[in-house]
């Protein structure tokens, strides 16, 4: 006898169920967690190396770094002092799920950090749709893109709280408009905060420190 | 093209849901996908036959409701259907708006075929 049965079940649940066990385990030790993302070669992994040579060991940052093939980026971010960092080679895949960062994230002392980063596959379209446990996602979008990207992928700037414009040293080379985007970007997501930076000349980037700073604050007086 | 991992995803978890009622066949899967997952119905389905052949799903058929972006704003307190994903209410000019529906990414039924039963 066929039958139909209702089962009601999220697409993603088994990804989100490794989310949540990510996100309380973050909680507990009172650690932000962020998802960087953006396409490939907006400066995700220039903007972490940076990161990391201001704080040195003054905020102890994990970084979990993904890529489809090579650990070139993780290599980078050692090499620019990152102590904790964990690439994954996804083999193909084009972003990061929260299976994939459960089974690195299990090897980070989570005492030992103050703040966790994914730096995700550069891709705009598919690491929208995966949970990593992240309390929020960071899209980075270059002067050297589409200043309509944002309309191009609205999902990813919808679920994003933080959007860096970086390469801002390089206005006026090309024909994207700093207001275009932004205005693009906020047609999309109205609370989205904005941090203009150029990791070539410094620019911005301690707008982008203190932004850092104040994520470790809140999380560590968040009430229960 | 993430609509294979999707595919993947919807597969693993039909095939663990029809075994525990122990189901012999799974001939169809109702989906409801929302506006803002980026999940294009061709590319899903193009997935999804690339990995059913040899599985009890080999025969089953997508059936596939597509939901639109609905936002309430929160400012009028009007509800609409979003166009082009700009999130701006129609009425009031509004930005703070809250999605109602548009996210959905869930499994709704199956149907399955048991043997001699």
């Amino acid at each position: 006898m066929p039958e139909r049965v209702n089962i009601k079940q999220k697409v993603l649940s088994e990804n989100d169920k490794f989310a949540t066990q990510i996100r309380k385990a973050l909680k507990e030790h009172k650690i932000p967690c962020l998802n960087l993302v953006s396409s490939p070669g907006s400066g995700k992994t220039s903007l972490l190396e940076h990161t990391l040579k201001h704080f040195k060991d003054e905020i102890k940052i994990a970084i979990i770094v993904g890529d489809v093939q090579t650990e070139n980026d993780a290599v980078r971010l050692s090499d620019s002092g990152g102590k904790i960092i964990r690439p994954i080679i996804t083999g193909g895949a084009c972003h990061l799920d929260a299976k994939m960062i459960n089974k690195v994230f299990e090897n980070i002392d989570i005492n030992e950090i103050d703040l966790l980063i994914i730096e995700n596959v550069g891709n705009l379209v598919c690491p929208s749709s995966y949970d990593l446990g992240e309390d929020m996602k960071v899209v980075l979008i270059s002067t050297t893109e589409g200043d309509d990207k944002p309309s191009k992928y609205p999902a990813m700037f919808r679920r994003s709280s933080v959007m860096v414009i970086n390469k801002i040293d390089l206005l006026g080379m090309s024909d994207f408009e700093l207001s275009k985007v932004k205005e693009n970007a906020l047609n999309i997501n109205g609370n989205l905060q904005i941090i203009d930076t150029s990791c070539r000349t410094k620019e911005g980037l301690e707008e982008w420190y203190k932004f850092l700073e104040q994520i470790i604050e809140d999380k560590k007086t968040i009430l229960e | 093209m993430h609509e294979l991992s999707i595919a993947e995803s919807i597969v693993k978890t039909v095939i663990k849901e029809a075994n525990k009622r122990n189901a012999t066949e799974i001939y169809g899967i109702g989906l409801k996908i929302g506006a803002l997952t980026d999940i294009v119905n061709d590319a899903l389905e193009f997935g999804f036959q690339a990995i059913i052949p040899g599985t009890i799903l080999e025969n089953a058929k997508l059936n596939i409701e597509n939901v639109p972006l609905v936002c309430l704003c929160k400012n009028c307190q009007k509800k609409h259907e979003i166009d082009r994903f700009l999130f701006i209410c129609p009425d009031c000019g509004g930005r703070d708006l809250e999605i109602k529906s548009g996210n959905e990414l869930d499994i709704v039924y199956i149907d399955l075929e048991y043997d001699d039963k």
